[in-house]
């Protein structure tokens, strides 16, 4: 009982601590750490599915669709809640991962990252070929209002924004913490591992990739709608194969022994992107590309294995087993 | 006496090899059944169709009554059939603790949790015992990677004994264990089914196991069942001493 | 009815240069086991190398036009050459005994890398390597008229084919590395390099693809993102003929051209969509692809 209460203790904490935090920071910080836990949230899903051996090189699609949720909800709905804007979000991307899931739930390796990827693209191109929708110009959204909070000035619009980021990144990374910790979170590494003996226990490896991936698609669709919001923009990019690929780097960097570790690295990543795009706009995917082999080759429990050292692997040579079995 | 497991006349080939040939058994409640045959006589087969991991060309599979033929291996295990494999299948990159929490918590009655803690209360009770009984206690922490193949295939087959199985099917449960440790193995699995009436069949190839263990035994050649009764008549018969276990009479 | 032949013929074409380099990812996938989702990028290399080459061949008026043929092969082959090698044992070595989750991290990053390398080289702007297509002429069929370079594809299609199928089945080598893709461990007991036969079957693969973009890049305008479509739609390709079979390739490119050609000329948003709709009836029926490779007992 105490590890879930300190885990949701843990994420209090760390949610008042930002919100203080973001009274202090500069203006720009607290853009760039909004839209940074946006795509944290998109690669928490990621960890998620790729801690039962599964990669999506098209989780762009739940961003996608839960930026065009919000962008739509604004414009045709007349929608300016963020609440419900994100929650409308989320509901969209859970509602398409319903559909794919069951399509997707049997693959595995290359043929589940290339079927991501795949759906990703075509929904890139269908976005972006479908005025209603706004083509590839997208949608603009303005400034939300927040419960019976109606902030003025730009900075306040961005604080708020932030504050609401920083909420369901507490809640939702202590929810992860909590499932990682459960059966069901531990069948997803078994998963991995033995597909024939989970099978033979009595689980289905297509059932727990299945929800895997409807979990990660509802993470996916709040951080859309979030980026969304914090951007004002939302256009057919957001589903390309650029976008998806970056959230994948972020799930390798972080590794998944560690849920805050995510959000970190997002924060990390953002800052060095806003830094190379000025400077070096034709070979940030390159630099990511390198960067993904260094870190696959040296830290492959990504930088969560940094911060979490568990008690897993043996220090010395197991025990001869001849005394054991009397 | 009713049979617990009948299987009636159970054909399947791959290609050109026969593995099982109207293969019709019928074991009852609690018997110990061992199977004996050479290598590729259609033993593991017989194990794998009965467990629904091989859907066989022909013949049925009757469980308690009811027909489980063709039923994929999940829903076999949840009709209380259990089974442990030849080369030991485990989650290598997990612990021996979590392998067990995983036997214990995927077939749980209460159903897995996504909430609660893996290592809460009621799991936990259980895996004790099981660490306990299978002498497990000073590896619970060591990735299975790292543990030797005896360790690997006790693991193997605690995590089978779980949750009281009516039918539990052990794949070569002493292959790849030091011979000095094969009965002290076998005792500990019998004694973690006393007080139930599970029926135990096991596949092996080593003679004395069989004897000691197996009130009756059936000996497969070719994908065909050509002897059947108790170990002292089965393994005096013949034909099996021509083909299966080469003792010269 | 001539939408039917334009579909016909368009397909066909299309499924020339998807089977070059859809079978060299399969066979690097039979051999190495592994699906390189930088194949797309090779393909992009192959026709940015080639598109050079022809514009130095042609602009410096080197020789008889017709060789300018044989620039585009060399070019193909220096990219196999150079890269082949460098990328299996210099990098994919390095992951072999890992995840299997890890080797599709790794050939997407090198994918990433590969993007972005062309960039830098060749610049953001389109390349078109024009003058090939035009040596040709044009050819008029079911009324339509056509350009001869595109039916040559087609020809050097077969060729390929014809020739890969040869070397493989008829061939000691072939021999060698069917035994590889059956079973690597027992060939490498058997005394065979398997090593070796890695390189040398990785190499190849990245020859097709290099070929494949090297006589695709008359017909299209060279530029950043051509290698993201080769690789999506060389998957498919790949997935529905069975992985690690020629014949699949084959039957399946051409599947695939006649679906796409069929989009193009009747509802063009659906390009990309109609290839997976097929795949996914295709995998709906056979799972393992139209020709499947045996697989062995896991327990």
């Amino acid at each position: 009982m105490t590890g879930r209460v300190g885990t949701l203790g843990a994420a209090l904490l760390a949610f008042a601590a930002l919100a203080l935090l973001g009274r202090i920071l500069p203006h720009w910080f607290v853009l760039v750490a909004t839209l940074a836990f946006a795509k944290g949230l998109v690669a928490l899903g990621l960890v998620v599915l790729m801690r039962g051996g599964l990669v999506s090189f098209g989780q762009g699609i739940f961003f996608c669709a839960g930026g065009y949720a919000a962008g739509l909800a604004m414009r045709s709905l007349g929608v300016t809640d963020a609440v419900l804007l994100v929650a409308l979000g989320g509901a969209l991307a859970l509602i398409l991962g319903l559909i794919i899931a069951p399509l997707l739930a049997g693959y595995r390796g290359i043929f589940f990252a290339t079927l991501t990827l795949a759906l990703s693209m075509i929904a890139y191109g269908i976005l972006d070929k479908t005025y209603s929708l706004g083509g590839s110009d997208g949608l603009n959204l303005q400034a939300p209002t927040f419960l019976t909070y109606q902030p003025q000035t730009s900075q306040e619009v961005s604080y708020a924004l932030f504050v609401l980021a920083s909420l369901l990144t507490a809640v939702a990374a202590a929810l992860c913490r909590i499932h990682f910790d459960s059966i069901r979170g531990l069948l997803s590494l078994a998963a991995r591992d033995n597909e024939i003996r989970v099978e033979y226990l009595g689980a289905s490896v297509r059932w727990v990739s299945g929800t895997n991936f409807i979990i990660s698609g509802l993470l996916g669709g709040i951080g859309g709608a979030l980026a969304a919001l914090s951007l004002g923009h939302i256009d057919p990019d957001f589903a390309f194969w650029t976008t998806s690929g970056e959230f994948v780097f972020l799930a390798i960097l972080s590794g998944y022994a560690s849920v805050t570790a995510v959000f970190v690295a997002a924060v990390l990543l953002e800052l060095v992107r806003s830094f190379s795009s000025q400077y070096f706009p034709n070979t940030w995917q390159g630099a990511l590309g390198i960067f993904l082999l260094l870190v696959i080759l040296f830290l492959p429990e990504g930088l969560g294995s940094l911060v979490r050292r568990r008690r897993r692997t043996a220090v010395k040579p197991a025990p001869k087993p001849v005394e054991s079995v009397k | 006496m009713t049979a617990l497991l009948e299987t009636e006349g159970l054909q399947k080939s791959f290609g050109a090899v026969i593995a099982a040939k109207d293969i019709s058994v019928a074991a009852r409640r609690g018997e110990r059944l061992g199977l004996i045959g050479n290598n590729g006589a259609g033993k593991t087969t017989f194990v794998n169709i009965v467990t629904g991991y091989l859907r066989p060309d022909a013949g049925r599979v009757v469980l308690d009554g009811a027909d489980i033929t063709g039923l994929a291996p999940r829903r076999v295990r949840r009709q209380g059939v259990s089974r442990s494999f030849q080369i030991p299948q485990l989650f290598a990159s997990l612990t021996p603790e979590e392998n067990l929490l995983m036997a214990l918590g995927i077939a749980d009655d209460k159903g897995m949790s996504a909430w609660r803690p893996a290592r809460s209360g009621a799991m936990m009770a259980g895996l004790e015992d099981l660490l306990e009984r299978f002498r497990l206690g000073e590896y619970r922490h060591h990735t299975i990677a790292t543990l030797p193949g005896g360790v690997r295939k006790l693991v193997d087959i605690a995590m089978a004994v779980t949750h009281q199985p009516k039918l539990l099917l052990l794949d070569e449960p002493s292959s790849g264990v030091a011979a000095e440790e094969k009965f002290p193995l076998m005792d500990v699995i019998m004694r973690a089914l006393e007080g139930s009436d599970a029926t135990v069949i096991f596949v092996e190839h080593d003679m004395e196991i069989v004897g000691r263990y197996a009130e009756r035994v059936l000996a497969f050649y070719e994908g065909r069942v050509i002897a059947d009764g108790t170990p002292t008549v089965v393994l005096g018969n013949a034909e099996v001493q021509r083909y299966v276990t080469g003792v010269a009479p | 009815m001539n939408v039917a032949a334009a579909i016909f013929v368009d397909g066909l074409i299309d499924a020339s240069w998807l089977f070059i380099v859809a079978v060299g990812l399969t066979l690097v996938f039979g051999v190495l086991n592994i699906l390189n989702f930088a194949h797309g990028s090779l393909f992009a290399v192959g026709a940015y190398t080639a598109a050079s080459a022809v514009g130095w061949y042609y602009g410096g008026n080197f020789g008889p036009a017709f060789l300018g043929y044989f620039v585009m092969l060399g070019a193909a082959l220096l990219v196999a050459v150079a890269m082949g090698p460098l990328l299996e044992r210099g990098v994919l070595r390095l992951f072999y005994r890992r995840d299997e989750v890890v080797i599709v991290l790794v050939t997407y990053a090198l994918f990433l890398i590969l993007e972005d390398a062309t960039k830098l080289i060749w610049g953001v702007n389109p390349y078109y390597a024009y003058e090939p297509y035009g040596l040709l002429g044009n050819v008029s069929v079911f009324g339509l008229s056509y350009v001869g370079y595109d039916f040559a594809l087609v020809g050097l299609a077969l060729l390929t084919g014809v020739l890969l199928w040869l070397g493989l089945n008829r061939t000691i080598s072939g021999k060698v590395v069917l035994a590889v893709i059956h079973d690597r461990d027992i060939s490498g007991a058997m005394g065979v390099n398997v090593t070796r036969v890695f390189v040398l079957a990785f190499t190849f693969g990245v020859f097709l693809a290099a070929l494949g973009g090297a006589f695709t890049a008359p017909k299209i305008s060279v530029q950043p993102g051509i290698s993201i479509s080769v690789i999506l739609l060389s998957f498919a390709v790949v997935v529905i003929g069975g992985l690690g079979s020629v014949e699949g390739a084959a039957i399946a490119a051409l599947i695939v051209g006649l679906a796409r050609a069929a989009a193009i000329h009747l509802m063009p948003s659906a390009e990309l969509f109609i290839v997976y709709l097929v795949m996914a009836l295709v995998l709906a029926l056979r799972p393992e692809g139209l020709f499947q490779r045996t697989t062995t007992r896991k327990i």
